[in-house]
């Protein structure tokens, strides 16, 4: 067990809220910014970041690096914009690939 | 039907070939059984990865809602000088465990992480602020139970996907290649046998006809 400091990236007004209650936060913009916001983050010993839909769209090439790697967790949340289903759709997409086809969640929300 | 090997039909290649199929059918097994397991826990850490994101999406909609509230009432300078420093910085247990050795991330919460600490006078800003930093607070357990959560599925999905292809390339690929190539070793060797043996029995016909003869 070793402590780990957790993180955020994203739109200015989302994170700002995450770094009142002590996250490490870097606001972005672009997608580039958002995939050098994560490298960094990773770099300094952050291993939970919470990242606002909006930017893990742009910068979805950056979160699959990060996917496979048991001790960096990357996770979308929803921005200032709202829900977008961007997350809900990665976990139905997960489902989808354990198991081949949607079976848990395929009514629901259709 | 499955090609056979290109190998040569000997005995020792049979045995070899038998060997192999002992091992590929009992890996076959194994794997289908870690399968079986991977989905079923797979099926009951998706449910509440699902319930949770559910939980976490309406709460911190509502948490940002408040926090846009509070910047709309309060000078942006004020904020940014009331955010700047936060009293505290948060931080989680982070280890690794098992699930059919597949790692995944366990993150563990701190009892102190959940309350609010304020780190700007309360003259300037809002009380809008104040909830909305204290909602955030409350939902922070929450939130590092989704991210291990989500964590988990997502590489329990990865081995699922990496497993079922390995069953697959057993139970359609390799285990009838391999009894193909046996039943083609044991009818090549069954065949070289008649040969002989039919030549033998040729020979000896010849050799009686011959005494006969002579």
């Amino acid at each position: 067990m070793a402590d780990v400091r957790m993180g955020a990236v994203g739109e200015r007004d989302a994170v700002l809220c995450f770094k009142a209650i002590g996250m490490q936060t870097i606001s972005t913009e672009t997608a580039e910014e958002t995939t050098r916001a994560l490298f960094t983050l990773v770099k300094q010993g952050v291993r939970v970041i919470f990242i606002t839909e909006n930017a893990a769209k742009a910068a979805a090439e950056a979160l699959e690096r990060y996917q496979t790697d048991p001790q960096v967790a990357i996770i979308p949340i929803p921005g200032s914009a709202g829900v977008s289903g961007y997350a809900m759709s990665r976990i139905k997409a997960n489902v989808e690939k354990a198991i081949g086809a949607d079976i848990l969640f395929g009514n629901n929300d259709r | 039907m499955a090609a056979a090997m290109r190998i040569n039909p000997t005995r020792m290649e049979l045995t070899r070939v038998k060997r192999k199929l002992v091992t590929a059918k009992r890996g076959h097994k194994l794997l289908k059984d870690k399968r079986d397991e991977m989905v079923r826990q797979f099926i009951l850490l998706v449910r509440e990865n699902h319930r949770l994101r559910t939980e976490v999406e309406s709460a911190l909609s509502g948490a940002l809602r408040n926090f846009a509230m509070a910047r709309s009432v309060t000078e942006p300078e004020m904020m940014e000088e009331a955010l700047l420093y936060p009293a505290r910085s948060v931080s989680v247990q982070m280890g690794i465990r098992s699930i059919l050795s597949v790692r995944v991330p366990t993150l563990k919460t701190g009892e102190d992480n959940v309350q609010a600490m304020i780190s700007y006078g309360l003259v300037e800003t809002s009380a809008q602020l104040d909830g909305a930093i204290a909602n955030l607070a409350e939902l922070l357990p929450k939130l590092i139970r989704l991210a291990e959560v989500e964590k988990t599925c997502d590489l329990l999905a990865d081995e699922i996907e990496k497993t079922r292809r390995r069953v697959n390339a057993l139970e359609y690929v390799m285990i009838p290649q391999f009894i193909e190539t046996i039943r083609f070793i044991t009818m090549k060797l069954d065949e070289n046998e008649r040969g002989s043996l039919t030549r033998l029995m040729k020979v000896k016909a010849m050799i009686e006809q011959r005494a006969e003869n002579g």
